[in-house]
Formats: C-alpha cells, sequence, structure tokens
C-alpha cells in the first residue's frame, strides 16, 4: 500500500508547494491521478518513487518508509520496486530495442543482467508485441511502439508499483486503448500497483481509484 | 563497468561521425608536434652525418649552402662553375686527395654525376650488380634510380637536353649501363655516375664524328689547311660512345680548363686541412673552401628555430582545437540532459551516470592518442625515407 501522511513540499526558490494531509492506495489497485497542469500530479509521482524527498510528512511504499531513505538506499528501492513509464518515452537513440529495455539492468548496480534476464525481455517483447524489432534502433518506431518498449523497460525488474506519468498523452486513440490494455493486463495478472497521471477523463472510468487534484491540497478518492 | 563500456561504445558508434571527427583532432593535436620534432631530428641527423663525412668542398665564390647541397645531395640549382685545375691544385698541394664533382646534367631528372672512382670509396660505395664505369660513356646507377626506371645491367639511359629549343645546346648522349650500386641510403642512390670526361662529352666540349679522311665525310669538308680540317654540320656526330666510334672520341682544348662544379678534398691530416683551408683565404681568390659539417649546422640552427615557431603554433591550434572538443562535449551533455535526468530517475547513481558519459571521453581520447602513437612511431620508423622524397 502507498501512505502518504501530512506532506509538504516546495521546490527550492520557487513559488509552488504541495500539501497532502493523508493519501492511499492499496495494493494492487489502479489509481489515476488527474487534475490540471502545475498542480504537482508530477511531483507526486517523484514523491512515491523517492526521486525527491518531501519537506516534512512521510512517503510509505509497502513496508519501507521511502522518504527516510539516504540517496543510495531510495535509489536502490526505486531501480528493484518501481517501474517508471513517462510521457515522452525517455528511450536512448543510440541504443536498440533491447538494449533500451535492458537499460535499469546496465546503469544500476543493483540489479544483475544474466541469461534469465535477457529472457524475459525477449518474453515482454513478445507480449507488448515488438519482438520482431528487438535488433533495430528505436527512432525507427512508431510512437505506440516507443511506448511499449518504454513499458517492457518499466516491467522488466518486476516491479511492485508502476508509476506512468501520461502514458498516453502522445499517443493516437487506436494506441491508447493498445498501451492501457497492456498495463491494466499486467497489473490484474501479476497484483501490481498502478498509479498514473492522465489528462484523458474519457479513460478515468478504466481505474479503481481516483485522486483528483483539483479538489486535492486534501487528498480525495473517487469510487 | 563492462556495461557501461558497451553503452559508451554504442553511443559512440551510433554519432559515429562525430566521433572519427573528435578523435582525428586529438591524434592531430597530439601528433603535430611530436611528428614534426621526429621529422626535424631525423632530417638533422641524416644532414649531418653525409655533411661530417665530407671534410671540405671546394668551389666558386658564393652561396656557400648552395656548394653544400649540390655537392652533398645533388640538390639546388647547380653552383657556379670552376675549372679542372682546382682540382689539380688540390692535387698538386699533396694536402689532400681531389675529387672532382661535375653535376650540372641530368636524365629522367636524376643527376648525372661526373666524377673519379675516388669518389666510390671515399663514400664507401659498393656495387650490387656489375662494375664500376671503366670507359666513357659507361655509367653506374644509383639503386632508386635503377629500381625507379626499371633499369640494369646491359641497359642504356639517356641524359637530357637542357633546352629542346637551343640547337647549338648540349644534345643528349646515349650511356651504357654496367653496374648499380647498393643502396646506402643516401643521396648517391638518386645519381647516375659516370666518368668526369663522359659529362664533358655532354657539354659538347669532346665528341667523336665520322672519319673526315674517308670519301663518305668528302662532301662535309669545307677546307684542309693542313693538318686542320673545316667540317659543315652535315659530318655525322656519334651520339653514343662504342667499341666502334670510341677512338674518334677527343677534345678540343685543355682539360685542366674544362668545368666542374665542385671538388671534395679529404686532407691527409687535420694539418693538411689548415694548411689547404689557408691557401683560399686570400681576397682575389676566386674560389671558396667550406667545411659541409659547419655550412649545415648553420642551417640546421636556422631550421631548429623555425621548428620552434612551428611547434609553438601547432600547440597553440592544437589548444584551441582541444578547447572546442571540450565545448562539443559540454553542448553534448546540454542535448543529453534528458537522458541523464531519465537515467537518475529510474535509478541509476549520478556517479555511475557521470562515469558512463566520462568513458565516452575517456574512450575517445584514448583512441586519439593511441592513433597519435602509433602515427608517432610509423614516422621514426619511416620518417627519413619520407624525407628522402621530400627533400
Amino acid at each position: 500500500m502507498i501512505q502518504v501522511s501530512n506532506l509538504k513540499f516546495r521546490y527550492p526558490g520557487g513559488d509552488f508547494h504541495l500539501d497532502i494531509d493523508a493519501l492511499g492506495v492499496e495494493c494492487g489497485v489502479s489509481a489515476a491521478v488527474i487534475g490540471p497542469s502545475g498542480t504537482g500530479k508530477t511531483t507526486l509521482l517523484n514523491l512515491i518513487s523517492g526521486v525527491t524527498v518531501p519537506d516534512t510528512g512521510t512517503v510509505t511504499t509497502g513496508d519501507i518508509e521511502v522518504s527516510s531513505l539516504d540517496d543510495r538506499a531510495r535509489r536502490d528501492f526505486r531501480i528493484r520496486n518501481i517501474g517508471l513509464i513517462f510521457q515522452e518515452f525517455e528511450l536512448l537513440d543510440y541504443l536498440d530495442v533491447r538494449d533500451n529495455i535492458l537499460l535499469p539492468y546496465r546503469t544500476s548496480k543493483a540489479l544483475v543482467l544474466d541469461g534469465t534476464i535477457r529472457q524475459r525481455a525477449g518474453e515482454l517483447a513478445e507480449m507488448v508485441g515488438i519482438s520482431d524489432k528487438l535488433q533495430r534502433h528505436v527512432h525507427h518506431l512508431s510512437q505506440g511502439e516507443r511506448q511499449r518498449v518504454a513499458i517492457c523497460r518499466a516491467l522488466l525488474p518486476s516491479p511492485e508499483l508502476i508509476l506512468a506519468d501520461e502514458p498516453t498523452g502522445n499517443l493516437d486513440p487506436e494506441n491508447t486503448d493498445r498501451v492501457l490494455a497492456l498495463l491494466f493486463d499486467y497489473v490484474r495478472t501479476n497484483g501490481t500497483t498502478l498509479v498514473s497521471v492522465t489528462h484523458e477523463l474519457h479513460l478515468i472510468d478504466r481505474f479503481d481509484q481516483i485522486i483528483d487534484f483539483s479538489k486535492f491540497r486534501k487528498a480525495g478518492t473517487h469510487a | 563497468m563492462r556495461d557501461l563500456l558497451y553503452m559508451a561504445w554504442r553511443y559512440l558508434a551510433y554519432h559515429r561521425i562525430k566521433t572519427i571527427i573528435l578523435i582525428l583532432s586529438i591524434t592531430l593535436i597530439v601528433f603535430l608536434p611530436a611528428g614534426l620534432k621526429i621529422l626535424v631530428g631525423q632530417s638533422a641527423r641524416s644532414l649531418t652525418l653525409r655533411a661530417e663525412s665530407t671534410p671540405l668542398i671546394i668551389g666558386a665564390k658564393g652561396s656557400p649552402l648552395e656548394l653544400v647541397l649540390n655537392s652533398l645531395y645533388f640538390e639546388s640549382d647547380t653552383p657556379p662553375q670552376i675549372t679542372f685545375a682546382e682540382s689539380q691544385r688540390v692535387t698538386d698541394s699533396k694536402l689532400a686527395t681531389a675529387i672532382p664533382l661535375y653535376t650540372r646534367f641530368s636524365a629522367h631528372k636524376f643527376p648525372i654525376i661526373g666524377t673519379t672512382l675516388d669518389y666510390f670509396d671515399f663514400r664507401e660505395l659498393t656495387i650490387a650488380e656489375g662494375r664500376w664505369m671503366a670507359v666513357l660513356g659507361e655509367c653506374a646507377l644509383g639503386s632508386e634510380v635503377a629500381a625507379s626506371l626499371d633499369l640494369g645491367v646491359g641497359d642504356s639511359i639517356v641524359s637530357s637536353p637542357e633546352s629542346v629549343f637551343d640547337l647549338a645546346g648540349v644534345y643528349p648522349l646515349k650511356m651504357k649501363i654496367v653496374g648499380v650500386l647498393a643502396s646506402n641510403d643516401s643521396a648517391d642512390d638518386r645519381g647516375i655516375f659516370v666518368d668526369l670526361k663522359t659529362t664533358w662529352i655532354i657539354q659538347g666540349l669532346a665528341h667523336g664524328h665520322q672519319d673526315l679522311a674517308t670519301p663518305e665525310a668528302a662532301s662535309g669538308v669545307l677546307k684542309r689547311d693542313g693538318n686542320v680540317v673545316t667540317a659543315n654540320a652535315s659530318v655525322m656526330q656519334f651520339t653514343e660512345i662504342t667499341a666502334d666510334n670510341m677512338d674518334s672520341f677527343h677534345f678540343h682544348g685543355d682539360p685542366s680548363g674544362f668545368p666542374i662544379t665542385a671538388v671534395i678534398a679529404a686532407p691527409h691530416s687535420d694539418k693538411a686541412a689548415t694548411l689547404l683551408r689557408g691557401q683560399y683565404l686570400g681576397d682575389d681568390e676566386l674560389e671558396q673552401i667550406v667545411r659541409p659539417a659547419t655550412v649545415m649546422r648553420d642551417l640546421l640552427a636556422t631550421i631548429l628555430t623555425v621548428q620552434n615557431y612551428v611547434i609553438a603554433g601547432a600547440m597553440a591550434i592544437g589548444l584551441s582545437a582541444l578547447m572546442t572538443a571540450s565545448l562539443v562535449f559540454m553542448l553534448s551533455l546540454r542535448l543529453r540532459k534528458r537522458e541523464i535526468e531519465t537515467m537518475h530517475r529510474i535509478g541509476s547513481a549520478k556517479v555511475r551516470v557521470t562515469v558512463l558519459l566520462s568513458l565516452e571521453i575517456i574512450i575517445v581520447l584514448v583512441t586519439g592518442i593511441l592513433l597519435a602513437a602509433l602515427l608517432t612511431l610509423l614516422a621514426s620508423q619511416f620518417g627519413e625515407g619520407l624525407i628522402r622524397v621530400f627533400i
């Protein structure tokens, strides 16, 4: 379960500040984070994943109080337990599809790249329908294919939690449906928690929980 | 580390043009000063060695450098001529062995060196094939001439006319190749060696023609006055010296007045060298005597000064190129800000990302330096060959 309590966060030198008294997401639940731009949705994902730490308050994921960990522990926690998906995919042009999927294993000492992982990368690519493109550079792929590569990268370490920042924001309706179907299939099959920022309100019915930042400043849930 | 090396390699391979340009820049930055120093050093050694093995050179007054370059390397313009009497003067002094040189002519752009057999002993030259020239019209080729023109013993080579349009000038002479010298990595490899008298034949100071006493030549005779026969231009002149016509070759005039370009004087002792030099100190002397080693040292001092300026310039250019390369890396980092941020967000340590970026720079630097080292090694191995080609 994700638990945010009495959180206050302010970017150094900026006016923006985020105050959340209480917010919770149960294990295995898919939650959509909605609200106007600039209200702190992405900041919330960064706080949950430990990329940033709150000024005060706590962020707990499972049994771990992420906000109290040091830099290295937060990094190791993040790369082992959290899969991150971005709106702009954030793939590396100079690597082919396979190496992009394997990126967390190549850039972190916390994970060990072995034959099993390579095999899993192939299986994930098969699952999202890009197994025939493993040797290709990502700039040769369509937007939808790129996001599927990014999803494979996020899922490779078998994370307990997936944090997605507008994962379908750059996709056409057909690819949006396909990507969401993949994500929901995966989280339901594996019991993984999904927290996804989205501006596409017509999609929120698919999620189990809505976190609405327009009413927020106090955490709210939508049944 | 292996994964980071792999990623750095992938990045450099993907941006291969940028990478190659950067590597070549680093290579040139490192190689230029080092390579230049090596080449100049080798060139200096090569110049000095030959100069130091040549004690004294006598030639017409004028540029000592031109005289030395022409006499040692058969390069530069032919210096003003002196007469063969200068060679006899040295011999008569009994202070030194005189080796006359006449380097005015060429064949296929290779210099023809008219000299005596003493030259070969003096330079310790050996024959690789055939024998030394023995009679008029024979020649021995330097190894490079033979290889370059694909000529050997039994072939012939024709001297080049000085001017195609000068009908009264020097006519070509067909010379028989009787020997090829063993290579000694010096200017001698590029020389065509003939007896001094052969060069005078090329110049027209000696010649052979059909016998004017024969009936076939009667139509060419203009006047007979005792032993003096005047003939017209229809009398056939020989352009090749053969066993049949050799006896018809004869000199007009006193050989001691015939031209040479220099005399190499090999003194019998230090005292003899000093005495010989003293003989050429008079203001009324038309000749000069020079020590090639001194002349070359003066030249090298100038070359080394220029070399230092060039190296300083190359280093300044290298520094600016290095700064430009640094700028390229910095701009590249700015362009890759999102990539760096993504790696950090998914859980990579900043140190690891820094190592990855540093590895890319290190690979470029190390490759550039290794290439420069290879070029420097090649320059040190083959520099002398290059110098011989260009100097």
